[in-house]
């Protein structure tokens, strides 16, 4: 009887804990060490200079004061341009096609087909895709055979060798990767709606305009801040389209440079002082942009209530 | 209890194995070291980026084919050029070249003219001076071409690598074209009218009226004048990048050339996919700038006519362009090995006649080459209509002046095309080109402090 409470008291949460174990080593070890190790040497001179090591010798924020007075700030720019010609259709056209996909009064022929060919484009590995199109775009390549043959241009146009044809075709790239992925997302938010709120509304005699802006877009409000805050991380870490269409160099004049890619060519030397300082202002700014995203989105007080409140509080407290 | 103390032990174990997993090959090997007594390793490890060097070796050195006589095996470690893997597996290796098992350590390596200089640096000591192989340049490499030799030596002169291949570069135009344009298609009368870039810009004017173009693209004639300058692109010792007067010439040229419209417009640079369609038989581009080894790997590929459409000629200006470098790793526990191996592959004349029979190189050995150039029954090469290379590379090799090199050349040649390439097409003006190199040469080499401009 006595050894039958015992058992009762024996606690298999630890179990859990040695389950979990693995994991926490292994980002431990592969994550965790070489995080605090790009902080450490962001503070430091270590570079390859030929086969012979320079460093690292502590220069305290020398890489960070250089990198402010470098082209950082443009390459920012480059990047944040990308990432809006890309990110801006892509979401019209995710949520379009997401509010098309589940209205059940269209009924559309073969969603599950659909579903399947928009999300196609994501599963080719993004440098292959850059080689296509920077073999497609090239001057005599076989767009410019087509235009040509059609008739409608005279002279081959250089697609990338102008900034507007080379930004485009990155975002283009951005955008036919991502859209059907965005789009399967919104579409698991829409459907997660109650079909209780649209009848009700269809009842109050609310039409089709008025209800995605009424009702779909609020209501999907936190997968919207999701995909928001998972594009804008991978908008920073842009890299591998740009890299494979320019070839690494940015052209032209480095106006598709992304910030990546400055770090990038920071490791042909491997510079990790200098690179570990860039990744850490990466890092900063993508905290601060996830920290207002995270605000902005996730509103706890929907419809000013709580705001109005506060305020008048404050006003009585000042009268007084 | 005894359920938690096995399946603790259980985890353990996959731990221990999954950790002791990369020790388990050394120890082997060290095991089978201890059994031998020789004073030379039983492994040649050689780090090269194709089957080239793996090939002439076999075709010169059957002391080592598979396993020797004596048992020792030749072991290649081929990585890729492309992106710089093969460097950059060759630099790992390197550094962990003093604690690897004397049979784990690179006994030989490859480098390209391009960078060989990071390899035969002093400071860096990598590469074994030929002299404390037992090899005395002045004397068993006398028959080298003495660029091959300067290439090859450090800052002090001490020559630490050893070419079987020597690159002298050509002009080779398509026949069809110059008889069109100029009547005749002989590579003398030809070669008259290239003879020099005064003359060579008259010839593309005549051939512009007629609609076809010099040269694809400015990149193409780069290595005429980038491999001719008179200083090296950086001192020893000093963290000054200086342009040379010849790089500027280069700029001011192809500006020239390009708005003058001698270039094909539609080429940017090359080894993309616009240059190699220009080397196809609907293209307009009248000639190619080529060592041997472009010929046979990029020219021929690339057209898609019949044998014979294309002949050689002599180059505006001599140049050399590429070449593989043999060197001996510090650090080798094979010394007798390797220097027999660089001396049956890059200073032995028979051999080397017996490469440039098989393989096509044009190789490092003055008399043996001036001999190929008379013996025209041995090397014509039907691509080319029957003509004799030789006979035009030997004359071009003997005549060559090149640099002395420095560790920062390649990044300073691809960054130096890549930043003016934007001010041939037109889109920045000349001050910000320059000033697009210098931002991408410093980000490139931390340790460069000053970039000088001529003038």
């Amino acid at each position: 009887m006595v050894m039958g409470e015992k058992r009762k008291k024996i606690n298999y949460s630890k179990w859990g804990y040695i389950f979990i174990l693995p994991f926490f080593i292994s980002f431990f070890i592969f994550s965790f060490i070489p995080l605090a190790d790009t902080i450490r040497y962001s503070f430091y001179e270590y570079y390859r200079s030929g086969i012979k090591e320079i460093g690292p010798n502590f220069i305290g924020l020398a890489n960070y004061i250089s990198l402010l007075k470098s082209d950082m700030f443009k390459y920012a720019g480059n990047t944040f341009i990308l990432w809006m010609i890309g990110f801006i259709p892509q979401i019209v056209i995710a949520l379009v096609l997401a509010s098309w996909f589940v209205d059940a009064r269209l009924k559309i022929r073969g969603k599950q087909f659909f579903k399947v060919v928009i999300y196609l484009p994501n599963l080719i590995m993004a440098s292959a895709f850059a080689m296509l199109f920077f073999t497609m775009f090239s001057t005599n390549g076989p767009i410019n055979s087509i235009l040509t043959a059609f008739g409608w241009i005279k002279q081959p146009i250089d697609f990338l060798g102008s900034v507007f044809g080379t930004r485009s075709l990155v975002g283009l790239m951005n955008f036919l990767m991502w859209f059907g992925n965005t789009t399967i997302m919104l579409m698991a938010a829409i459907m997660g709606i109650s079909p209780d709120i649209f009848e009700a509304s269809e009842i109050d005699g609310c039409g089709g305009l008025q209800r995605f802006f009424y009702i779909t877009l609020p209501l999907i409000r936190p997968i919207l801040a999701y995909t928001l805050i998972t594009s804008i991380i991978g908008g920073l870490q842009m890299f591998d389209v740009p890299q494979i269409l320019t070839d690494g160099q940015g052209a032209p004049d480095r106006t598709s440079m992304t910030l990546i890619m400055f770090l990038n060519s920071h490791l042909k030397s491997k510079n990790y002082g200098m690179a570990g300082s860039l990744s850490v202002y990466l890092f900063i700014v993508s905290s601060i942009l996830c920290f207002i995203t995270y605000r902005i989105t996730n509103n706890d007080d929907p419809d000013g209530s709580k705001a109005a409140a506060k305020k008048a509080k404050r006003e009585r407290r000042n009268k007084v | 209890m005894r359920k938690r103390l096995l399946s603790m032990a259980l985890v353990s174990a996959m731990l221990v194995s999954v950790l002791s997993g990369c020790g388990a090959g050394k120890d082997s090997d060290d095991s089978k070291k201890g059994t031998d007594n020789a004073e030379e390793g039983k492994v040649i490890n050689i780090y090269g980026w194709n089957d080239e060097f793996f090939k002439r070796v076999n075709a010169v050195y059957p002391e080592v084919d598979k396993v020797s006589k004596d048992g020792t095996e030749i072991h290649w470690i081929i990585n890729p050029n492309k992106d710089g893997v093969y460097q950059e597996k060759l630099d790992q290796a390197l550094r962990n070249q003093a604690d690897a098992a004397a049979d784990d350590k690179i006994d030989m390596f490859l480098a390209e003219t391009d960078y060989v200089f990071k390899y035969t640096d002093e400071e860096a000591d990598v590469a074994i001076p030929l002299t404390e192989l037992g090899i005395n340049p002045g004397e068993d490499l006398a028959d080298q071409y003495d660029f091959t030799k300067i290439t090859a030596s450090d800052a002090s002169g001490n020559q630490r690598a050893s070419t079987w291949q020597c690159c002298p570069g050509l002009l080779v135009y398509r026949r069809d074209i110059a008889k069109e344009v100029f009547g005749t298609d002989d590579p003398v009368k030809i070669g008259e009218k290239v003879k020099d870039w005064k003359v060579m810009k008259e010839t593309a004017e005549e051939l512009k009226s007629k609609g076809y173009c010099a040269f694809a693209s400015y990149a193409d004639t780069f290595r005429l004048y980038g491999n001719s300058i008179s200083q090296p692109w950086v001192t020893q010792g000093e963290t000054v990048i200086k342009v040379d007067k010849k790089i500027m010439d280069w700029i001011k040229d192809s500006k020239e050339w390009k708005d003058a419209g001698y270039f094909d417009k539609t080429v940017k640079g090359q080894w993309n996919d616009d240059w190699n369609k220009s080397m196809g038989s609907k293209s307009k581009v009248f000639a190619f700038l080529f060592p041997a080894w472009g010929i046979d790997f990029t020219l021929k590929p690339n057209w898609d006519g019949a044998d014979g459409a294309w002949a050689v000629t002599n180059p505006p200006q001599e140049y050399n362009w590429g070449g593989s470098y043999v060197i001996a790793c510090r650090g080798t526990d094979n010394p007798k090995h390797v220097k027999d191996i660089i001396m049956a592959v890059t200073g032995n004349k028979d051999n080397l006649l017996k490469i440039s029979k098989d393989y096509l190189d044009y190789t490092n050995t003055v008399s043996g080459m001036r001999e190929a150039a008379k013996d025209s029954a041995t090397y014509a090469s039907d691509f080319l209509g029957g003509q004799n290379t030789f006979e035009y590379f030997a004359p071009v090799a003997e005549r060559i002046q090149i640099a002395p090199l420095s560790a920062y050349d390649q990044g300073c040649v691809e960054l130096l095309q890549n930043a003016f390439s934007d001010y041939f097409q037109g889109k920045v003006d000349f001050e910000k080109a320059k000033s697009n190199f210098e931002t991408a040469v410093i980000e490139r080499y931390p340790d460069i402090t000053e970039i000088q401009w001529p003038e």
